[in-house]
């Protein structure tokens, strides 16, 4: 009961877009109203349309976000690890953070084309950086005295790596994960949109240019709402991850 | 803990002045931090001439520079950075005054709490740019469509911010100054807002590099001037130069924006321990 009187507000704003609609306070093909928008998502999932799509889509996102954990965390770990790493790469990590990594999709059309391969790559890149800021700033605050202890018990440098470095490091690494999970999903539409000939972005596209606004919308729904999911199931993950915490 | 600190050799600082050692030191730092970068241009500038990529796989890094020089004689550089960044900052501009009013309703009000927090924590993790092609829809594709596409993306984490901040700021500090007579107004400007500042400042640095993507995006997908229509047109023609050139600028931009933020970030908190601390990343 609780749960419904807060998400109360999204249920009023849903109720007010089909009356707006119904009542033709605003035009039908600006904002079909929501029951047409419920019932073309039925037809495109009956169709497969949108299953097929949405899988090209979740593989692309996946594939170039898990690129982007293994790299990044292992470039974070090892930067705040190895002092001349740290020298030589942290003024090109300080350099490409703050670039706003649309601009590269048309690079990454460049180099691999318009399919799947450009898409990794582009997530690949964008979500690599927030993941290794995140990772090292949390293996830099690793406690000296668990390095210390650790050595003084006889690990050597990888075990003291692995067992002391990347747990105390594992909260701030998760947070940056965070972060760039938002981002994939952001890189994967914004790029389909403008490249593709699958997923997504380019459904969104195609039925926009053939005027069939309310599956338009359907589909824009749906990202959103995978969006919104897949933050939620990570949080989580993340909650059960670091139990061992507290 | 004792941490050892090599800010110099022990020799060297008794040997010279200490102003000239540390000048050296300086030199040596600067050098070091621009090291890997002009090694990357120069990889990058080898390896586009020594032919094991084509020419519009990787055009090379001097072609790319000449391309923005003349580029910037024209003009057209000038006119492509300010309508990007008038299109981001205009919208950056507006999310950060209507965020922090929304955040700031929400946290002294219950209905507009009860209203806005289901929208903000479904909203907030929500890829926005999904909207685009609904933005288009209904503004077309000018400057106020791309703004308005900004300011839905990159409003979320500045009332996120805003609100987290509002309820972290100390009770003490409240019912001190109450006490000493506060009224309403007084208490929201001259004791909520300064202690809220520094998360806010978080909130807002989240935000602008956020602008920033979403009008490129923006610009790339609605076509016309602009750093991203810019790149989109030479992609279109298969000029390579012109999109790494874009890409170059676009990070000059980017990175401008993002020190001038934390600039900014160091002026306004001066008064707060923060500053005194190292900042990270």
């Amino acid at each position: 009961m609780k749960q419904v009187t807060r998400y109360l507000p999204l249920l009023l704003l849903a109720v007010a877009w089909e009356l707006a609609a119904r009542l033709e306070l605003v035009s039908t093909s600006a904002l079909p109203p929501l029951s047409d928008v419920i019932s073309a998502w039925i037809d495109l999932i009956k169709d497969g349309d949108l299953v097929s799509n949405a899988a090209s889509s979740l593989y692309r996102a996946g594939a170039g976000l898990a690129l982007a954990i293994l790299v990044g965390a292992t470039l974070g770990i090892v930067m705040a690890w190895w002092k001349p790493v740290n020298v030589l790469l942290s003024p090109i990590v300080e350099m490409f953070y703050p670039l706003p990594k649309s601009a590269l999709i048309p690079v990454t059309v460049i180099w691999l084309g318009y399919g799947d391969g450009s898409k990794i790559l582009l997530i690949f890149l964008g979500c690599m950086l927030p993941v290794t800021i995140g990772a090292f700033n949390g293996a830099r605050s690793c406690e000296q005295a668990l390095v210390w202890s650790a050595r003084s018990m006889g690990a050597d440098q990888l075990r003291m790596l692995w067992d002391v470095v990347v747990p105390s490091a594992m909260p701030e690494l998760l947070n940056g994960v965070r972060t760039a999970l938002a981002l994939s999903f952001i890189l994967l539409v914004s790029s389909e949109l403008i490249v593709a000939q699958k997923g997504f972005g380019y459904l969104i596209g195609s039925l926009g240019a053939n005027g069939s606004y309310d599956a338009m919308y359907a589909v824009v729904l749906t990202v959103a709402f995978l969006g919104f999911a897949a933050d939620r199931l990570y949080l989580l993950i993340t909650k059960r991850t670091l139990a061992w915490r507290e | 803990m004792a941490r050892v600190t090599q800010t110099m050799p022990s020799e060297l600082r008794n040997a010279v002045p200490e102003k000239a050692a540390r000048f050296v030191y300086m030199l040596f730092r600067a050098f070091a931090r621009v090291f890997s970068i002009l090694l990357l241009l120069a990889v990058w500038e080898i390896l586009a001439r020594s032919g094991s990529f084509t020419h519009f796989q990787l055009p090379a890094f001097s072609e790319v520079v000449a391309r923005i020089w003349n580029d910037a004689w024209s003009g057209d550089l000038w006119i492509n950075t300010a309508l990007t960044l008038y299109r981001a900052l205009t919208a950056f501009a507006i999310c950060a005054v209507l965020g922090v009013i929304i955040g700031m309703a929400m946290s002294r009000n219950a209905l507009a709490n009860w209203f806005f927090d289901p929208i903000i924590s479904v909203g907030f993790p929500m890829p926005k740019i999904a909207f685009l092609p609904v933005v288009i829809l209904w503004l077309g594709v000018y400057d106020v469509s791309k703004i308005t596409m900004i300011v839905i993306d990159a409003i979320f984490p500045v009332i996120a911010a805003t609100v987290i901040a509002i309820q972290g700021v100390e009770r003490e500090l409240i019912w001190s100054a109450r006490n000493m007579g506060a009224n309403n107004r007084e208490l929201l400007t001259q004791i909520v807002l300064p202690a809220a500042l520094p998360q806010i400042m978080t909130g807002l640095q989240v935000a602008l590099p956020l602008s920033l993507i979403v009008a490129v995006v923006a610009e790339m997908l609605m076509g016309g001037y602009g750093l991203g229509g810019a790149m989109m047109t030479a992609s279109r023609f298969a000029n390579s130069t012109g999109v790494f050139a874009g890409i170059v600028e676009i990070a000059v931009v980017g990175f401008c924006l993002v020190k001038a933020m934390a600039l900014i970030r160091r002026r306004l908190l001066v008064w707060h321990q923060e500053t005194n601390e190292p900042a990270t990343a």
